[in-house]
């Protein structure tokens, strides 16, 4: 493995694959994401942007391909029926907890408080003491505009303040690379500003996410970089302005027309 | 309920009908549990209530019947066995079905977990196996353990009767636990994948607590299921492994006596007790995160 230097790519992923059944969602993406980056990826429903996020983390393993999160390649294996699995499920638990994902349906743990929820991967997976994950959990809590909310359960509170928690829970953690699978899609439109503006500050602080949304105006304003999927394969992938000046693939003006109204 | 005032002649006539129906559902339902506690409290050594019970006299009652569920034998008047079996049955019952209930209710979990997960394969097969003891008559599950167990030698001893009480009250656990696990929202141990949690600790600190208002009812069904089966312990059990079922049912063929009035008064009260506890948590911890029942 190569010491990860300051140049070495928060994210790379190499050439992945995806099927379920017969049909077959991805087929063959590439991502590097350098510290900083804040990449946005669009896409029709079907495109396969969520399924991509999810082989990342390996809560979906992919059947071909590789993810290298900061140096460190995800070992896999074949298993004797012959599917692809993970190697070492110890590395896959350790690099999870280096890559905060945030759901669309936010999964908050509905039996826990939201101060409970920030601190228990803290506490169990970074094995802080109850008191240093309290106030590591209440500073995040604070950055996402929640503290006061921090004693109420999930059922008591918007979706939109849901969805704050759960990305303080996943903050809390201090990952390399925050993903975010469409986090405003579940929520009622007088609630997605909050949610966004959440975001909006992380970018600003130089946090590197990957961002899967339908959100075409933080996609243009806030990322640095906007891939566009097309049935499983990148279709177009530049700055903000080359995709949405000037979108050269025809697959591309049709969703964006569609998408601008 | 109330009758809106622009109801017909026919429709006041069938709501009294109605209301009148469900009354005697009810009233045949909880009467014959209701009869029971005062006569338990008889002084006299018959079933019936007395004119002098029914005067309210109060020499008419006594505890007399309780004292000798206890074992106290010192009463001159009683005619019939006197013995410590109700007390060690009822001790036996609490062992063997405690034991059974911790069983079936792991073995349960885990079988629901596995059955629900769409790899599985032969599920339909497999489910109507854990689901047979439920549906195939009690005596030829009975006989057909006695008959296994003598070869392994386990007729006669505590845990094949824990074993075969576990095999009753596994069916109720598999079957709400995985009814319960329709509504169980997967992406919740996704997140807890997502932050790095091991598959173990994820099911415990996010998966059960989730779904324990199903666990609950189930192991509350296997306790029960246990606690008063009789036919199994008849097979199964030993001369000398009095269970508190046996022990009623030797009461009934054997003796009449009030005492087992007293038995069923305090099985009446403990079951009571114990549902409403039960029901009470479980509002309490709705009320509590404000999850609405679904």
């Amino acid at each position: 493995m190569e010491t990860p230097t300051s140049l070495t790519p928060a994210l790379e992923v190499f050439d992945l694959h995806k099927r379920f059944n017969d049909v077959e969602v991805l087929k063959g993406v590439n991502l590097v994401a350098k510290t900083g980056d804040v990449i946005s990826m669009l896409g029709a429903s079907g495109s396969g942007k969520s399924t991509f996020l999810r082989c990342i983390n390996l809560l979906e393993v992919p059947d071909h391909g590789t993810v290298t999160v900061h140096g460190e390649t995800i070992k896999m294996s074949t298993s004797k029926y012959g599917d692809i699995i993970p190697a070492d499920s110890s590395q896959v638990i350790r690099l999870r907890s280096r890559l905060g994902m945030v759901f669309q349906s936010f999964n908050l743990w509905q039996h826990m408080t939201v101060l409970e929820n920030v601190t228990e991967a803290l506490v169990h997976v970074l094995k802080m003491s109850k008191t240093e994950a309290t106030d590591r959990a209440c500073q995040t809590l604070d950055r996402v505009g929640m503290l006061d909310r921090k004693d109420y359960y999930p059922a008591h509170i918007s979706g939109g303040q849901q969805q704050r928690a759960a990305i303080a829970r996943a903050l809390a953690m201090e990952p390399d690379v925050m993903l975010f699978d469409e986090p405003t899609s579940a929520l009622d439109p007088e609630l997605v500003g909050e949610v966004l503006k959440v975001m909006r500050n992380l970018a600003e602080e130089g946090r590197t996410m990957i961002v899967v949304t339908h959100e075409i105006g933080f996609a243009r304003d806030v990322s640095n970089r906007v891939i566009f999927l097309h049935e499983g394969a990148i279709d177009s992938e530049g700055s903000p302005e080359q995709v949405f000046t000037n979108p050269d693939s025809a697959q591309l003006k049709k969703f964006l027309s569609n998408a601008i109204h | 309920m109330a009758l809106p005032s622009y109801a017909t002649p026919a429709q006041r006539i069938w709501h009294y009908i109605y209301l009148a129906m469900c009354s005697i559902v009810l009233f045949f339902l909880v009467m014959p549990l209701l009869v029971v506690i005062p006569i338990s409290f008889t002084s006299t050594p018959f079933l019936q209530f007395t004119p002098e019970m029914l005067r309210l006299d109060p020499d008419a009652f006594s505890l007399r019947w309780y004292r000798i569920m206890m074992g106290d034998c010192s009463d001159p008047g009683i005619t019939t066995v006197c013995s410590d079996n109700w007390k060690i049955g009822a001790l036996n019952s609490l062992k063997i079905g405690i034991t059974a209930t911790v069983l079936a209710t792991t073995l349960g979990i885990l079988a629901a977990l596995g059955l629900s997960r769409p790899i599985m394969p032969f599920r339909k097969l497999i489910m109507a196996m854990m689901i047979s003891p439920l549906i195939v008559p009690l005596i030829i599950t009975a006989s057909g353990t006695f008959f296994f167990f003598a070869r392994l030698d386990l007729v006669a001893t505590f845990w094949g009767l824990v074993l075969a009480h576990t095999i009753l009250g596994l069916p109720f656990v598999v079957i709400t636990v995985t009814a319960t696990l329709v509504g169980f929202d997967t992406n919740l141990t996704k997140a807890a994948a997502s932050l790095g949690g091991g598959p173990i600790r994820n099911f415990f600190k996010v998966q059960m607590p989730l779904i324990l208002p199903g666990v609950i009812s189930g192991a509350l069904f296997a306790f029960i299921t246990s606690f008063d089966e009789v036919v199994i312990v008849l097979f199964v059990g030993g001369p000398d492994q009095i269970t508190l079922p046996r022990q009623m049912w030797s009461g009934v063929r054997q003796e009449i006596s009030p005492t087992i009035l007293s038995v069923a008064t305090i099985l009446v009260i403990m079951s009571i007790c114990l549902l409403t506890t039960v029901e009470m948590l479980r509002r309490r911890s709705e009320r509590l995160r404000g999850i609405r029942p679904s």
